[in-house]
């Protein structure tokens, strides 16, 4: 009985170690920014498709952790969503690939349409906390924000100045699970990516101005702020071509097509 | 005479035990190693920007280099109470019911039912937390659902199978001669129960929920999902939390230097508190192995 | 005013029940819920075919790939390991100072929560050996973390084995290896074999640890060092950002379904030895 187990066991081992040694492909991880991830997925699917000997995986995690996998080398590119790039990024190469607004979102059973930067920050301060006080019905404002190391976040609270988070407010770990939040909570204001907005949540509009494409491009709506891909050392290789295929016009369809902003 | 090959030698007694001796040396030290790797990195800042400040303030501001914990503790503290309010009332009378007052065929399909649904996994229960819970206490009780309240059910639930199975267990073993004196004496079967049975199994039962409160502690999907993840010191079962495990797994991928090393050692404060709750859970088992 | 015991009695019965039923009635509820909604979802399409659309669409192949491999990798390397250690731990030395010190270090070490073994993981796995995302940090990882429990239910189940048998076949002649390999192991056999079972399925619906050291690729895995993503890991991540509400609970199905279904085998077998033995 204990020899079956013993070959048992032996042969799962070995083809473990036979599975390890896999086809000599190139492999990209990227990982970082939640914003850009399901683009960068939608990318790598193309792009795989074209060229067969690449392989591309994309991770989540936001923007902070797009900078210290590229900086650690567990990722080859970094995916980043801030306005300013912080230190930790110096080292690293930077091509912008894309541009993205941060849209206002409340629930679609909200009656308020408009908020100025003003009233977000006493918001999100917590300095206004009914839903009256801004024009909505006699409800408590139920905040919700991104963790510390978000791009989408981090931009936010660079453009709106002067927010430090009021200490009840929820956080979530991606645009997506804020958008989930705020279209079960009819109390509930948020922010994301312009481009994950969809029917379950309402987009206000900021200081009278929609978050449109032609809004963003034009420049009167503020919250803006471009995708960044970093690498370390040298931008050569596959990375490289993986980076100029996004910035070619075939990528960039992709990007305009799903509510981003083309890199120019 | 020959003498006895490679293969011969260490299939012999003396190289069984050589092989089983560096076996149980490399999973020891592995074993040995996580430890020491948690305690290498979370000691020395714990040391480094002081004990109190850490365990004791309430500012957690990784950007400006503020570390305290403190909402973070009382958060795991207050849920893991809540957990224990919930599911040790029902579990511990669960396990009566089912040893006591239903019949053994009863016992023995529900029993290993409950266990199973141990294998849940705790996404799950977050999930459903999210779903069905939140919305309702969102809208009959305040607040935004996600919530402390909504984490103490979640939790109350998932360690209910852990705290049936072992309270199940030591009821079970307590001796037939007990309940039989008891019952001789005129006792009706809940009097035999809660005066004689559930005195001499008391320490299993208090094991079990020590684990069970163990599992609620250490449990970070579901509270995740279901619990907010706001910095706050608690006021109301409503408000939103973050527990000390949420803590680690929402800020773990990007954390670097000093705010990592923070991270570690909110490790290093699930450790103690680990093993003071096994402590005690031990001290109550090996109670209930070898008499009072 | 004195409530007669036999009143009591039944008072008391009420209540129990009570607490029991609505015990079953909630984690049925669970089980059921996520099994009806997941239903329209279920095919054996759904099964065999690749996500698209990052999930919107399309079945869960890889994640079912990821849920397996990652626990048989973490048994492959974790059981012999654990089961041995417990031998040598129980068979072969004294009760001292240090076997005790070890049995209370492994008690802790397996009630340390998940999440400080992602951590650990991720850090040393991931990052310090470069392993990066992939089913190696993953398997590693999930070994580390079951080690502990298996030393430990091994260790439990080699103790109830009375020592009598091990002093009849002593007294046979029997070297002490001999003893252990056909007296000692058949006999706690089944709570090794519970030990194993309940730590593949504490491996397959791991989410924390695994999320943070195999990654959250949707690709299928062509070796060891790729990253992959298990079901569990895909319906957090489906439900949590809204992707898609009926494959999520489709996701929760299969793998509800899987752990219930290993466990039940487990128990089954389990009986079935301790049957034919006795």
């Amino acid at each position: 009985m204990l020899k079956k187990i013993a070959s048992f066991l032996s042969i799962i081992a070995i083809i473990l170690i036979i599975s390890g040694c896999g086809k000599p492909k190139t492999s990209i991880t990227l990982a970082g920014s939640t914003a850009f991830q399901p683009f960068a997925e939608k990318l790598a699917e193309q792009y795989m498709a074209i060229n067969k000997n690449v392989s591309i995986t994309v991770q989540g995690g936001g923007s902070a952790v797009g900078i210290q996998s590229a900086n650690s080398g567990a990722a080859q590119i970094g995916m980043a969503d801030l306005v300013v790039l912080p230190d930790e990024a110096k080292s690293l190469i930077a091509t912008v690939v894309a541009r993205d607004g941060i849209a206002m979102v409340v629930n679609p059973k909200n009656k308020v349409e408009n908020l100025t930067a003003e009233q977000i920050r006493d918001i999100f301060n917590g300095k206004i906390t009914n839903w009256k006080e801004v024009g909505g019905d006699n409800t408590p404002i139920t905040v919700v924000s991104r963790e510390a190391g978000s791009g989408t976040r981090s931009s936010f609270e660079q453009i709106i100045t002067g927010i430090s988070l009021k200490k009840d407010a929820l956080i979530q770990d991606s645009n997506g699970s804020i958008r989930e939040t705020v279209s079960n909570d009819v109390n509930s204001i948020g922010y994301l990516s312009h481009g994950l907005v969809n029917a379950k949540v309402k987009a206000i509009k900021l200081d009278k101005t929609e978050c449109t494409v032609e809004n963003i491009v034009s420049g009167s709506y503020k919250l803006v702020r471009p995708i960044f891909l970093l690498v370390k050392g040298n931008l050569d290789g596959e990375n490289k071509n993986f980076i100029d295929y996004i910035l070619s016009p075939e990528g960039q369809k992709v990007i305009t097509g799903n509510g981003l902003l083309p890199a120019k | 005479m020959k003498k006895p090959g490679f293969l011969k030698k260490i299939s012999g007694e003396k190289g069984v035990e050589k092989i089983l001796m560096i076996t149980a040396f490399s999973a020891i030290s592995a074993i040995l190693l996580i430890a020491l790797f948690i305690l290498n990195e979370g000691l020395p800042f714990i040391f480094k920007y002081g004990i109190k400040e850490f365990l004791f303030s309430s500012e957690w501001q990784p950007s400006k280099g503020q570390f305290g914990i403190f909402p973070m503790i009382m958060s795991s503290l207050w849920v893991t109470f809540g957990a224990m309010i919930i599911g040790a009332p029902l579990g511990v009378a669960g396990a009566i019911f089912l040893t006591e007052f239903a019949p053994v065929s009863v016992m023995r399909i529900i029993k290993p039912t409950i266990e199973l649904l141990a294998a849940i996994p705790s996404v799950v229960f977050g999930f459903i937390g999210v779903m069905v819970l939140a919305p309702l206490i969102r809208n009959y009780l305040g607040g935004p659902g996600l919530s402390l309240l909504a984490a103490c059910f979640i939790l109350g639930i998932m360690i209910l199978p852990t705290v049936i199975s072992i309270s199940v267990d030591s009821i079970l073993a307590v001796p037939k001669s007990y309940r039989e004196g008891s019952l001789a004496l005129g006792a009706t079967t809940w009097q035999t129960t809660h005066m004689v049975t559930l005195k001499a199994a008391r320490s299993g039962i208090v094991a079990s929920i020590i684990l069970g409160l163990g599992r609620a502690i250490g449990e970070t999907m579901a509270v995740i999902m279901v619990a907010g993840n706001a910095v706050n010191v608690p006021h109301s079962p409503l408000d939103s939390v973050r527990t000390l495990t949420a803590n680690i797994a929402l800020e773990m991928s990007y954390a670097t230097g000093l705010h990592r090393q923070a991270l570690f050692a909110t490790g290093v404060v699930l450790f103690v508190i680990i093993i003071i709750l096994n402590s005690i859970a031990s001290t109550a088992i090996r109670k209930r192995k070898y008499g009072k | 005013m004195r409530i007669l015991p036999k009143y009591t009695q039944r008072g008391a019965v009420v209540i129990l029940m009570a607490a029991t039923l609505f015990i079953l009635l909630v984690l049925a509820f669970i089980v059921i819920f996520i099994l009806m909604k997941g239903f329209s979802v279920l095919s054996l399409n759904f099964l065999i075919s690749s996500p698209e659309d990052m999930g919107r669409s399309g079945g869960i192949f890889p994640t079912l790939i990821g849920s397996a491999i990652l626990p048989i990798l973490a048994i492959v390397i974790a059981g012999p390991l654990g089961v041995l250690t417990s031998v040598y731990l129980c068979e072969y030395t004294r009760e001292t100072r240090i076997t005790k010190i070890i049995r209370f270090a492994t008690d802790c070490l397996s009630g340390i929560p998940s999440i400080i073994f992602g951590l650990f993981g991720f850090i040393f796995f991931v990052e310090t050996l470069g392993f990066g995302w992939s089913i190696l940090s993953g398997g590693l990882t999930l070994a580390v973390m079951v080690l502990p429990t298996i030393i430990r239910t091994s260790e439990e189940a080699l103790r109830a084995v009375p020592q009598s048998y091990r002093e009849v076949s002593f007294s046979l002649g029997a070297s002490r290896w001999h003893t252990v390999k056909k007296v000692v192991l058949p006999n706690a056999l089944p709570g090794i074999v519970t030990g194993i079972m309940l730590s593949i399925g504490r491996s397959i619906s791991e989410t924390a640890a695994v999320i943070f050291t195999a990654g959250s690729s949707l690709r299928l895995p062509t070796s060891l060092f790729d990253s992959t993503r298990t079901m569990a890991v895909h319906f957090y991540i489906l439900a949590r950002e809204g992707i898609s509400n009926e494959n999520a609970y489709g996701t929760a199905a299969v793998l509800i379904i899987a752990v219930l279904s290993i466990n039940l085998i487990a128990y089954w077998t389990m009986n079935r030895f301790i049957a034919k033995r006795s």
